[in-house]
């Protein structure tokens, strides 16, 4: 299978099959659909590249991504969604929240 | 000892005295005749924003909205001369909806030349005019010129479209919105048109969420554990103010005070903050906007956090000192059950780092709102319960006990007009 993620972010390419998600209802689902430790182990990879990527990615010009460059910024996405079950949450859901959902109709592209 | 100064009667509550200070009643939360007369009274007849210029951005451009509050399903559109207009989303032959996709239940928006009504093919040019009847010759001397969409009264302020469900308004829309709001003129919103746009149906009464977002008190208990451990011990122990709470008609301000992030301590924030500069106050970068006008934080505070907006009846305007802004709309469908939309508007990014940071930012919103609207559910649960029925609001509360009662004066007093 051909790589998703540009070459310099092969390390991350194990985690780019499932957070590449274009949209924030599917990172969302995704979210929802893993278990903790997953979402560590992503965090872990994805947070200790996370300034070499931002670096990176702004070396490009901002309205015409490269598709892989596209891919690495939806991981940041992934990462930022991420982050509220890893670091405050422990849990996949929100605390408290239910059945409650909250649709993300539609948002800023890329 | 108050954190902020607050005015000489000794609160802010008691700085407006028709307020009164005792326990209040959410009646009008639980009760599905007083919703019928919430409909009649405040749907129909005050000034509703349906959305921004910007969703309409050339001719033929529309959307449709339906309002189950006012019974009504709209249409809005930019007609040839580039004016903005509002009809009702019906057909003049038998009664169909006229602009619908896929599913007449779902709003839908997008361009056109006219309007065709997908049952017999009766279609209407964008000022609403009817414009063809099929097998004209079938019917009876039908002068097409009395046939056209039917209007609904529709204005334009700062880029929100309003309209008004009222054979004649009592207010044009600037009388409605008063000077406290309309001293937010010259912001830039329509620099501010990077949407991230979401949707909830909310099993609560809509005041109860107007009620979640008018004060801020409940943050550093509801929303403790979005932050990190120390961080929320001493919000906890510090308690929450607002330096700074307006009425003007029926329509509410409450400003609070900003915190600066990336001045602490980075045990005190998230580390997805630090990774991102950026968290629920919005981009740690500032986005300069130009100077603001005067309706923008009233107060002054220094620093200053945001101000929120309340329009009555069901329209909020947030705006973050950071440089962006939210808008919520309360939509109603029962007594117990309303839409909630929230909106999250930046200036477009040009760079990967500030759209990151917007990212964190509408992401972060979404979790708070999440925890907020579940909350609710087991507050209108309670309330329907019926065996407590006077409760306690503080100083902070203040703007609820002014929802509450414009609601009620709104309902009496269209009801006593009608005697």
């Amino acid at each position: 299978m051909s790589a998703l993620l540009p070459e310099a972010f092969a390390d991350l390419e194990p985690f780019a099959a499932k957070w590449c998600l274009p949209t924030e209802h599917e990172r969302y689902t995704a979210r929802l659909a893993s278990t903790m430790q997953e979402m560590q182990a992503f965090y872990d990879a994805v947070v200790s590249r996370a300034e070499d990527a931002m670096s990176y990615l702004e070396r490009l010009p901002y309205d015409g991504l490269p598709e892989d460059a596209l891919n690495l910024l939806h991981l940041l996405y992934s990462m930022i969604q991420v982050s509220f079950p890893v670091e405050v949450w422990s849990q996949p859901r929100v605390p408290d929240s239910g059945s409650a959902s909250f649709d993300c109709l539609s948002e800023p592209m890329p | 000892m108050p954190r902020f100064p607050k005015p000489p009667e000794g609160s802010w509550t008691q700085h407006y005295p028709d307020l009164g200070t005792a326990p209040v009643s959410y009646e009008d939360s639980i009760t599905p005749e007083f919703y019928e007369r919430e409909r009649e009274a405040i749907f129909k007849r005050a000034w509703l924003n349906v959305g921004r210029v910007e969703q309409l951005p050339r001719k033929g451009s529309y959307f449709t909205k339906d309002i189950d509050a006012a019974h009504a399903s709209i249409i809005l559109v930019r007609d040839r001369e580039g004016r903005v207009r509002a009809f009702h989303n019906i057909c003049r032959h038998r009664g169909n909806k006229l602009v619908w996709s896929d599913d007449p239940k779902q709003d839908t928006a997008g361009f056109c030349r006219q309007f065709t009504c997908k049952y017999h093919g009766w279609r209407y040019g964008l000022d609403g005019s009817l414009n063809f009847i099929q097998q004209e010759g079938e019917f009876f001397d039908v002068d097409k010129s009395r046939y056209g969409l039917a209007p609904v009264h529709c204005d334009v302020w700062a880029g929100f479209v309003f309209v008004n469900f009222a054979r004649e308004p009592e207010q044009s829309l600037r009388e409605f919105l008063g000077p406290m709001v309309t001293a937010l003129e010259g912001y830039p919103f329509e620099k501010q048109t990077s949407r991230f746009q979401y949707s909830t149906t909310i099993r609560a009464n809509w005041k109860l969420y107007m009620d979640a977002f008018a004060e801020f008190y409940h943050a550093p208990v509801l929303h403790a554990s979005q932050s990190p451990e120390k961080y929320a011990k001493a919000a906890l122990e510090a308690g929450f103010e607002a330096p700074h709470y307006q009425l003007d008609g029926p329509h509410r301000l409450v400003s609070t005070s900003g915190v600066r992030f990336w001045e602490m301590d980075s045990e005190l924030v998230k580390p997805m903050e630090s990774v991102t500069r950026s968290g629920l106050f919005g981009p740690w970068d500032k986005i300069d906007l130009g100077e603001m006008p005067s309706g923008v934080n009233p107060a002054g505070c220094d620093p200053w956090g945001l101000d929120s907006f309340q329009l009555f009846p069901n329209f909020v305007i947030l705006i973050w000192s950071q440089g962006w802004y939210l808008t919520y709309h309360y939509w109603p469908t029962s007594h117990n059950t309303h839409v909630f939309e929230g909106n999250v508007y930046f200036a477009p990014a040009t760079g990967i780092r500030d759209r990151i940071a917007q990212e964190m930012a509408a992401v972060t919103f979404k979790e708070y709102a999440l925890q907020d609207s579940n909350t609710l559910e087991a507050t209108q649960m309670m309330l329907e319960t019926r065996y407590v029925d006077r409760f306690l609001l503080n100083d902070q509360e203040i703007l609820l006990r002014h929802l509450h009662k414009v609601v009620g004066d709104w309902v009496n007093d269209h009801e006593e007009a009608r005697k």
